[in-house]
């Protein structure tokens, strides 16, 4: 098991180069520069211009920046924003629990609703609730984000009034974020209504970006259980005279997990791209409206620092889901 | 330690908070995050209004919804007669805000004002670079470093600022918002502390709000200042909740959430004025949408094409399509809300058969040409694509066969400011300081050509009457050379002038005082909300 471990933590660092030369050349690739983007429509002078550049550090020759970048984030320095002037890990940490906050409620939503759903879907294969699932499943899976998002706060907020529109909580709630983590600082709070308010404004976020890795999971989890309840062993199972119930949760959906977990881990790293869009939607102040913004503004130091650390996050989701794999199915880690 | 103190300051804001239990708060749905909260080092808007026109004051300020200049914490001035000296008498008494993280001991005096325009100014002062990444923008490109000679403290509560030369402007420009005054006692405690990066996180100045907090990209809260020089505030809480989709403000506004928000996409406008607990106030931008031929590239170069091309755009189909009625027709490079506008200009009339002769006496046959189209919406031109579609359907109809090129938005900007630039290109100006010469000279100016002056055009007569009415004092005798300057540019038609777009702002019934301001920025001060 830990030589497995060892094998996979070696193959984190050529994965790890390979995004910081994406990542750094990525912002630089698009045409502009920050200096240009800071005067806006005022133009500036060429001498004003290249005197800037000169500042910034922007003139010095890529591959220098290049190390320069590699160095100093090895060391945990990410740079400054050009934009707010603040340390790019210092927004990251800050914003970061938001998202997580976010992607955690929507994976939850897609996980409890997916699988179960998948299940009996596989369970009832043909009749009208397995049609009604996966025709569902694939309207979901091809629904633009935003205008799901906009369908959403119009009904339910807007005609309905049921959810917030947008934010994190009330306004009327003011407390010092503690963990970042709105529902534990809510809670933290010990203000009367915070929690609730804060389980309210997470509804409508969670469904938007929860929608497409639910159709992923529940037509996954389906074709595993399908291709699992059709093998020997479960037949055997059923001739031993074992309940349906045994069958299917003890026998059948344990190797169907297999395949649905990878499913999730993979998931994890589309979550976090689904959350780019739906924070711009809802006002959710996380990583994703915060990288946004900061490519209209090429603020080189934000966009590849924060690609870098977010490269970092799916690297490490994914290593756990190898493992995972690793506890679940013996004969991967043996081979 | 610093985690009690986080905490105490955090309990200290919640009981200021809760004890306005009834408090009156105003709820204003920003469309973007602060960069930061010095309003020195940025050019954006959204900054401003956050920063500036909240926490700050001025020397002068704008008259609230004019482009006029009234006293601010500068209670009087004087101009010496070369117009090179101007004396400012600072109004006695002035406080700055008390904070959970200062307390200032004094009142503003002059060294408050030194400080805030040398720090941008001068290159060895401790705060020039006082954070990673600054550079003051605003300071530069109008051309401060070259117009300060010198900044002197003739008493505690008086300060000369000393030209290198006459620049009519000058008053107009210290209401803007890079010249916001803050407090150097409080930068000396930042600079104690070793902490001055704070001074762009943790503003305090003299203006009508106190900032409170910033959870970043999410809320700004503010109180209002209770020794604000021109008075409290009648409401007690203002709140900047940001939400960057112009549909979601709308919805928020709806839901009540928010009581007043910016920019609405023009689909919902009609939804929103038919809501009965809402209003829509509106108003003619301080902006001008244009399309600049190159006037030093061959046809271009000849008056009677640029006329001719110009009377073959249909201006009517332009502000239909493109503004959805969001805009009125431009015939000067000046919009009308702005002193000096010369409304005894004619346009040229929309006529294609005029405009096919016109180019057939100019010598002008099969006529190809550019259009850049800008790929980013503005207030002076909401769709830039659409619009050069549509010029281009019009050149079509007298013979001219045009290209439509567009690029990245910095890219547009630095390309299109090349004097060998093939082409005509769509481009706009939002006004800075309400000052004609803020258009005139900054758009058409020889100095400008290469730069901001897209049409590359020099014209000595023209010049002439711009640089004079820069050095006039008086706002009667600049008026004339400004309107004479109008018609030469009708004459010479550098620019086709498309249109100046129409602001709106969507706010609850429950909320008055509220005066929408020609130069876009927005204000809180004066505004009641009812209860």
């Amino acid at each position: 098991m830990l030589r497995y471990i060892l094998h996979r933590l070696a193959l984190v660092v050529p994965t790890f180069i390979g995004i910081t030369i994406v990542a750094f050349s990525f912002v630089r690739l698009l045409p502009g520069d920050p200096v240009m983007l800071l005067a806006g429509e005022r133009t500036m002078t060429p001498e004003r211009h290249a005197q800037l550049m000169e500042q910034f550090g922007f003139s010095r020759p890529i591959v220098v920046q290049y190390l320069d970048f590699i160095w100093s984030a090895l060391q945990g320095d990410f740079g400054i924003s050009i934009s707010t002037k603040k340390a790019v890990l210092d927004q990251f940490l800050a914003l970061f629990p938001a998202t997580v906050e976010l992607t955690f409620c929507a994976m939850a939503f897609a996980v409890l609703i997916g699988i179960p759903a998948g299940i009996f879907a596989a369970i009832k294969r043909g009749s009208w609730f397995d049609q009604l699932t996966m025709g569902t499943a694939l309207v979901g899976y091809s629904m633009p984000i935003f205008w799901w998002g906009l369908l959403l706060i119009i009904v339910f907020s807007g005609m309905l009034g049921w959810t917030p529109v947008s934010g994190r909580i009330a306004l009327t709630y003011f407390f010092k974020p503690v963990t970042g983590f709105m529902l534990v600082d809510s809670l933290i709070s010990g203000q009367s209504g915070a929690f609730v308010s804060a389980v309210r404004h997470l509804i409508l976020p969670s469904i938007v970006l929860g929608t497409i890795p639910l159709a992923v999971i529940a037509r996954q989890t389906r074709s595993a259980m399908l291709e699992v309840l059709g093998e020997d062993y479960v037949r055997t199972a059923r001739s031993k005279g074992l309940s349906p119930a045994r069958v299917v949760g003890l026998h059948a959906f344990r190797n169907a997990l297999i395949p649905v977990i990878t499913t999730i881990g993979l998931q994890v790293g589309l979550l976090l791209a689904g959350a780019i869009l739906t924070e711009s939607i809802f006002s959710w102040p996380g990583i994703g409206k915060w990288m946004v913004d900061a490519i209209g503004k090429r603020d080189y130091a934000v966009v590849q620092g924060g690609l870098l650390l977010i490269a970092l996050i799916v690297m490490a989701v994914n290593l756990i889901v190898d493992v995972l794999y690793a506890v679940v199915n013996p004969r991967i880690r043996v081979r | 330690m610093r985690m009690m103190k986080t905490l105490l300051a955090a309990t200290a804001l919640v009981a200021v908070m809760a004890g306005g239990a009834y408090a009156k708060t105003l709820v204003y749905c920003s469309p973007a995050s602060p960069e930061g909260f010095d309003p020195g080092p940025y050019t954006g808007g959204d900054t401003f209004d956050a920063a500036s026109r909240t926490v700050y004051s001025r020397l002068v300020e704008f008259e609230h919804g004019k482009t006029s200049v009234i006293p601010g914490v500068a209670e009087s001035w004087e101009v010496s007669e070369d117009a090179l000296e101007y004396t400012f008498k600072l109004r006695p008494g002035v406080k700055f805000q008390t904070t959970s993280f200062f307390t200032p001991t004094r009142d503003l005096n002059a060294d408050d004002v030194i400080f805030s325009f040398e720090r941008q100014w001068k290159q060895d002062h401790p705060w020039h670079a006082y954070t990673a990444g600054i550079s003051w923008e605003y300071f530069n490109s109008m051309s401060f470093p070259d117009l300060l000679k010198s900044i002197e403290k003739v008493d505690d509560m008086t300060v000369k600022f000393v030209l290198n030369r006459p620049d009519a402007a000058f008053l107009a420009d210290l209401a803007m918002d890079f010249a916001s005054i803050l407090s150097k006692e409080y930068a000396d405690q930042l600079e104690a502390a070793g902490t001055m990066e704070l001074m762009n996180q943790q503003p305090v100045g003299t203006g009508p709000f106190t900032f409170v907090d910033y959870q970043q990209d999410a809320v700004i809260r503010y109180q209002a200042f209770a020794d604000f020089y021109a008075g409290k505030q009648p409401i007690d809480d203002l709140i900047f909740a940001i939400t960057t989709d112009a549909s979601v403000r709308a919805q928020k506004l709806k839901a009540g959430e928010c009581h007043i928000m910016p920019y609405p996409n023009p689909a919902d406008i009609a939804d929103l004025q038919a809501d009965p607990n809402l209003k829509v106030d509106e108003q003619e931008g301080l902006n001008v949408g244009y399309f600049a031929y190159n006037t030093q590239q061959p046809p271009f170069d000849k008056v009677e094409v640029r006329k001719a091309l110009n009377m073959a755009i249909n201006k009517q189909a332009i502000l239909d399509a493109v503004y959805q009625g969001a805009g009125t027709a431009a015939k000067n490079p000046i919009p009308p809300t702005m002193w000096s506008y010369n409304d005894a200009v004619q346009d040229d009339p929309y006529d294609p058969e005029a405009a096919k002769k016109m180019l057939a006496d100019a010598g002008v046959e099969n006529l190809t040409m550019k259009i850049w189209a800008m790929p980013v919406s503005r207030p002076y031109n909401p769709n830039g694509r659409r619009m050069a579609e549509l010029i281009q359907a019009d050149f079509a109809a007298i013979g001219v066969t045009a290209e439509i090129v567009s690029m990245e938005w910095a890219e547009y900007l630095a390309q299109s400011s090349d004097v060998k630039r093939d082409g005509a290109v769509l481009l706009g100006w939002t006004g800075d300081n309400g000052d004609p010469d803020n258009f005139m000279a900054v758009l058409l100016g020889c100095d400008a050509v290469g730069g901001n002056n897209r049409a590359q055009w020099c014209n000595e007569e023209f010049d002439a009457l711009i640089q004079k009415a820069k050095l006039t004092a008086d706002q009667a005798e600049r008026t004339k050379l400004y309107e004479e300057a109008q018609l030469v540019f009708k004459r010479e038609a550098p620019w086709a002038t498309i249109a100046h777009s129409k602001v709106f702002m969507p706010m609850s019934q429950k909320v008055s005082g509220f005066v929408m301001d020609p130069l876009g920025i927005h204000r809180f001060d004066g505004v009641d909300i009812a209860e």
